[in-house]
């Protein structure tokens, strides 16, 4: 192989790098937060609500879960301003990734929530707890312990798939990436650098979601 | 020239589900022999070879697939092939699949007991002959839901491939936005194609899980 590879040119653009990585991690933390409260809040109506709502959720969560994420993307971006809803590239981002994130959360929520056994819950009444108690800490918190690893690796997923609001131009850390490529037409090594970021931010979140397991549900 | 979204812009979008299809057969075909690898090593008796097999599967999903593709299509290059996109993109998206496969597969073959082995020795069939005749066919049927499954979302990723100029349902309804200046319209209709190629087989996987549930 007669390639000689050149990684001093992709390494003086760290600034591009640096703020890359921090808007993906900012976009990250936005999306992991509203999809999850999104997400807990739609498997409760799966599991608790009235037939009708149930049944509209379930619709949200199919229709998202078996259509790409790339065109709920475009579909956010470049289709409903036609409707006169403009949306400017960071807020599409985070809408579209949240819609999806919440589409994922409820379907593994709502596995959770069914894996409680009902006498839990009628132990939980007899001695007396409210409903809104049995709910938070009977029902919620254990469902929430038990799908506890599928959730934490869709986060996972999720910073990954954030890579692909890079194609409507959002300057996450992909974006820093292609154009780092455009300036140095180093294209090979600019994208092992950005896979060795993303191994290295993803090995950090599974770190710091298996620390957070302990603080959480330790007994 | 901007024209109105016709009948032959939907049909070209139907048409253009072939090469989802196609890339989909391609990616399982691929990721399914490096699954089989993968799985066979994550569940050997060897230490090194299970770590071998660990990494192999945290490596790959712990990178965006849009960064593994353009590691395809842009290493290709530079060792001197020019390959089209649907080569680097099968390359790509069998790199992929082969992880969530084999940590699939790995999970079947653990979830056959200890005890099914030795009942296998104990009647004398060999290594070999307990997964040929006692555990494989146990395992498959632990393994085709998650599969199917699996298969949904390979269907869905596959779009990534129209970020590296390979021409299946994504790209072709980016070419007929292009033209027509309907991308509400055109997106809408791309959805409901990948809907129409993913609900039956969630629907699907979801039936097998049920009455796996159920043969127990």
């Amino acid at each position: 192989m007669a390639y000689k590879f050149q990684f001093r040119d992709v390494f003086a653009q760290q600034d591009a790098i640096v703020d890359g990585v921090l808007t993906t991690l900012e976009l990250s933390t936005a999306v992991i937060s509203l999809g999850f409260l999104i997400g807990v809040l739609a498997a409760t109506l799966l599991v608790y609500g009235k037939p009708t709502v149930r049944k509209i959720v379930a619709g949200y969560v199919e229709i998202i879960r078996n259509t790409p994420l790339i065109v709920q993307l475009f579909l956010i971006f470049f289709g409903l301003p036609s409707l006169g809803v403009k949306l400017d590239v960071m807020t599409a981002s985070v809408l579209a990734l949240t819609v999806n994130l919440g589409a994922y959360t409820a379907e593994i929520v709502r596995a959770g929530l069914e894996s409680v056994p009902k006498s839990q819950i009628e132990a939980g009444i007899s001695l007396g707890l409210t409903g809104r108690q049995v709910f938070r800490h009977v029902v919620l918190l254990p469902a929430l312990k038990n799908v506890y690893p599928s959730l934490t690796s869709q986060f996972v997923l999720t910073m990954l798939a954030t890579s692909v609001v890079s194609q409507i131009s959002a300057a996450e850390l992909f974006h820093a990436g292609s154009i780092i490529q455009s300036r140095t037409f180093r294209d090979f090594e600019v994208y092992t650098v950005l896979a060795v970021l993303y191994l290295g931010l993803s090995l950090l979140m599974r770190v710091g979601f298996s620390a957070c397991y302990r603080i959480l549900f330790r007994r | 020239m901007i024209r109105e979204v016709s009948v032959t812009d939907v049909w070209y979008l139907v048409l253009a589900m072939r090469w989802t299809i196609f890339l989909t057969l391609l990616a399982l075909s691929g990721g399914g022999a490096i699954g089989l690898v993968v799985a066979g090593c994550g569940a050997s008796g060897s230490p090194v070879l299970r770590t071998l097999a660990r990494g192999y599967v945290g490596v790959v999903q712990g990178i965006p697939l849009l960064v593994w593709l353009f590691i395809f299509y842009f290493g290709l290059s530079i060792m001197g092939y020019s390959l089209p996109a649907w080569i680097a993109a099968t390359l790509g998206f069998s790199v992929y699949a082969g992880a969530f496969l084999g940590e699939i597969w790995r999970g079947a073959l653990l979830s056959i007991p200890k005890t099914q082995w030795e009942a296998g020795r104990s009647i004398g069939l060999r290594f070999l002959e307990q997964l040929r005749y006692v555990i494989i066919p146990q395992a498959v049927r632990v393994a085709i839901p998650p599969t199917v499954g699996f298969t949904v979302q390979l269907i869905k990723n596959t779009s990534l491939a129209a970020v590296i100029g390979f021409v299946e349902l994504t790209r072709e309804g980016q070419l007929t936005t292009a033209a027509t200046f309907q991308p509400f319209v055109v997106y809408l209709i791309v959805a409901a194609l990948y809907f129409s190629l993913c609900y039956p087989l969630t629907v699907y996987s979801k039936a097998l899980e049920r009455t796996r549930r159920v043969a127990r």
